[in-house]
């Protein structure tokens, strides 16, 4: 019992000693009593899967936000204060999440949470980030569960949701693969049903589901049972490395559907990269997307982010993923201009809800108080001769039972010095 | 010996009694008001420490407190009882999982619910204990271990098989009512999670002490022996697997409250061998040990995270803590066999005064 108390005694002045440095945040300075805001400088967080099963294409999303915020903050940045984005990895692991996200709003003391990645991940720190009143803006997921405004007042999305997703996909398939049998491999979590809640509000009950996990990598009991079903036609809610993997499994046992996947699984160039050699198994795959190709140098924005990815991202390998990712710090630079100068959590909140925000997407992003999901409509897309191509006109729909449309609004063009200005 | 197990805890575990021991010095066997009075110290320390510490450390103290139950339990186990356990992560999951379920079926019917689900948590790792128990009863030394191994390796299959009921990946979340008047949530995890710690680190002084602990260590050092005095080994292995079950139970209910949420990735095979390794650096045999493994568990990887963080090498830091672990244990196994609990940085101090109080008595 007297080690005991020796032990106990020690872990005490440790962790007294860590108090000092600890508590060294808090204040943040001159700039009011906001956390993470101080005259000079904003600082913000995020958990991404850096490592872990899920790392594939993701990987690179956060570093390509820092990259466009290191533009800004090169060009002045927003009222005169800096952009720090700080990284952690949480290796798409629920638990870990929970642990990364508390050291960065309880230690770190961040302003804001921004685009934190994944849905069974993010779920978890819902009402954690409520309960310390942190903005958590632009999930990247689309998840179903971010537009709930009087739930989680301070949660945003930026995906669009994937049951909007299932049924633009699905309206698709409705159209072009009529008569044919159409079955659903998803992740076993919300991600997986939220999408097959939309493709089944338009097709009515698939002929076969199949679900897998993250943390077993093999899919092949599930790619059996669907072969034996005689699939012809295979949607997938999957992350990159697990689209890969299905693509590859199906080839191994002679499975030849039409494959149709989320945006969040679809980035040709990740997936080229996870099935090197077997790279052409990706001819014909079906997707979806509401922000500009990597593939498109004509379009504005590409000319834009690749000029920022070489100047401040170490000319990373340019791909969808970075596409997103400075898509993410467009906007989120666009909200806190709006905010204005004297920057507070509630403002920024308000500064988003109050919405009218363009930017590199083509479909509609429609913030509001009572409407908190991501952008509302996305372009069909087709890999054809080892190229991923928009086809068709975007549409849009919601998550209920409203018809999928054509949406005409043109596209935004970037400004002059491509950072949005103050409104 | 910490926990009371006096001197006759000496074994291979164990450091050599310094020969310098008088023989004189009477046996020390502190009375249960001795032990009472320290667990009173140590919570007010603790309750002192909430309010001086920020909210992220008194979040890691909650999490120390959490762990302690485990590493407590596994101590007795494993240092005073002789078997190897790998399946203690799956222990704490069970307690977990309780919690969350039961929580989730008591949603907004006071807060009397949260006593009554973390007590449920017990029962049903108790329970499941049992089983395990019954069969390591019947194993020794690598089989036990391997049969452990496969609990561990069980449980995250079973939440994605009856993913109806555990949602897979993904998890539960842990509803919980928020802390009453105007306590900070950190704060009152700490409080929670270290009465927890307090409790179960009783409950274990007073039963390693009695006849019980005997019992086990009798089993440990020479089943032949024990059996021939008159000690039933399988009935004692299992006690013994049956009381650090219960222990892992309510480790893993405080998880659970701590993070208001659960999920398989939170108890991977990793967690079970972690445990282990942390009470043989901490001090395998000694409560105190416990008390340095469970401190461990959440600084180690705490440290491994600052130290990538510094060199910007975060792709590194899934595999760090394990690397560290592993270093660790072989440095302090290298300068310490006993553990850390084995270092008596103020042996000489406390030596003179026992020789102080035996010229006392003669």
């Amino acid at each position: 019992m007297r080690r005991f108390g020796t032990a106990l005694a020690v872990l005490a002045l440790a962790a007294a000693t860590t108090a000092c440095d600890g508590g060294g945040g808090e204040g943040g300075g001159g700039g009011g009593n906001t956390p993470g805001v101080t005259d000079t400088e904003i600082l913000v967080g995020t958990h991404m899967p850096l490592t872990g099963p899920a790392a594939a294409g993701y990987s690179k999303i956060a570093p390509a936000t820092k990259a466009y915020f290191a533009y800004v903050n090169a060009n002045g940045g927003v009222h005169g204060r800096s952009i720090t984005y700080k990284i952690m990895d949480d290796t798409y692991n629920p638990a870990t999440t929970q642990q990364v996200v508390r050291e960065l709003v309880l230690q770190d003391r961040v302003f804001a949470i921004l685009n934190g990645l994944g849905t069974p991940t993010h779920t978890g720190v819902l009402d954690f980030l409520k309960t310390n009143r942190v903005p958590d803006l632009f999930v990247a997921s689309g998840s179903r569960s971010w537009d709930q405004p009087d739930k989680y007042p301070g949660t945003f999305g930026f995906n669009v949701d994937y049951t909007v997703e299932g049924k633009i996909l699905a309206t698709h398939v409705k159209q072009s693969q009529s008569g044919r049998k159409v079955c659903f491999l998803g992740q076993d979590d919300d991600f997986g049903r939220d999408s097959l809640a939309g493709i089944e509000k338009v097709l009515g009950p698939v002929a076969a589901k199949q679900s897998y996990v993250t943390s077993n990598p093999n899919v092949g009991p599930q790619l059996g049972a669907l072969k034996q079903a005689g699939c012809q036609v295979v949607m997938l809610a999957t992350v990159p490395g697990f689209t890969a993997l299905t693509l590859g499994t199906a080839a191994k046992i002679g499975f030849k559907p039409q494959f149709v996947a989320s945006q969040v699984g679809a980035d040709l160039t990740t997936l080229s990269k996870q099935l090197g050699p077997a790279a052409r198994l990706t001819e014909g795959m079906i997707s979806a997307n509401y922000l500009p190709l990597s593939t498109d140098d004509a379009d504005p924005w590409i000319q834009l982010f690749k000029r920022v990815n070489a100047q401040h991202n170490n000319n990373a390998e340019f791909d969808n993923n970075i596409v997103y990712g400075m898509s993410v710090g467009y906007l989120f630079t666009q909200t806190l201009q709006a905010a204005g100068r004297n920057l507070t959590r509630e403002g920024l909140i308000a500064a988003v809800e109050k919405g009218g925000f363009q930017g590199p997407g083509f479909a509609p992003l429609r913030f509001s108080a009572e409407d908190h999901s991501g952008y509302g409509g996305q372009r069909l897309s087709r890999v054809q001769g080892g190229k991923q191509a928009y086809f068709g006109t975007v549409q849009e729909t919601d998550d209920g039972d409203g018809p999928v449309r054509a949406y005409a609004a043109a596209p935004a063009v970037p400004p002059q010095n491509g950072i949005p200005a103050a409104p | 010996m910490s926990a009371g197990g006096g001197e006759d805890a000496r074994s291979a575990l164990r450091e050599r009694v310094p020969p310098e021991t008088p023989v004189t010095a009477p046996p020390r066997r502190p009375g249960n008001a001795w032990y009472l009075s320290g667990i009173a110290g140590a919570a007010l320390l603790i309750v002192a420490l909430t309010y001086l510490l920020p909210p992220f450390r008194t979040y890691q103290l909650a999490t120390v407190g959490a762990y302690l139950c485990v590493t407590a339990g596994l101590t007795v186990l494993t240092g005073l009882n002789g078997q190897l356990s790998l399946g203690h992560g799956a222990l704490m999951a069970t307690g977990a999982y309780t919690v969350a379920l039961l929580q989730q079926a008591t949603a907004g019917r006071g807060p009397w619910t949260l006593p009554v689900s973390v007590a449920a948590a017990i029962v049903v790792t108790t329970a499941v204990g049992a089983v395990v128990g019954l069969a390591a009863a019947r194993l020794r030394g690598p089989y036990l271990a391997g049969l452990t191994l496969a609990v561990a390796v069980v449980v995250p299959a079973t939440t994605s098989t009856f993913d109806g009921t555990f949602n897979s990946d993904q998890g539960l979340s842990v509803v919980l009512d928020p802390p009453p008047g105007t306590i900070a949530v950190e704060r009152w995890q700490a409080w929670l999670a270290w009465t927890g710690a307090l409790v179960t680190m009783l409950a274990l002084a007073v039963l390693v002490r009695g006849s019980f602990g005997l019992r086990m260590r009798a089993v440990r050092d020479d089943e032949t022996a024990a059996r021939l005095a008159g000690v039933s080994v399988a009935r004692t292995q299992v006690l013994a697997f049956v009381v650090s079950a219960a222990c892992a139970g309510l480790g893993g209910a405080l998880f659970a409250v701590l993070a208001q949420s659960v999920s398989p990735g939170a108890f991977p095979l990793s967690l079970s061998l972690f445990l282990v390794m942390a009470i043989v650096i901490g001090g395998l045999g000694s409560l105190a040990g416990a008390v340095w493994g469970a401190v461990l568990l959440v600084a180690l990887p705490a440290l491994a995270h600052t130290v990538t963080e510094d060199i910007e090498v975060q792709r590194l830091e899934g595999n760090l803590p394990l690397a560290l672990f592993g270093i660790t244990l072989i440095a302090v196994m290298l300068a310490a066999p006993g553990g850390i609990a084995s270092l008596r940085p103020l042996r000489h101090l406390r030596r003179a005064e026992r020789e102080r109080r035996a010229m006392r008595k003669t």
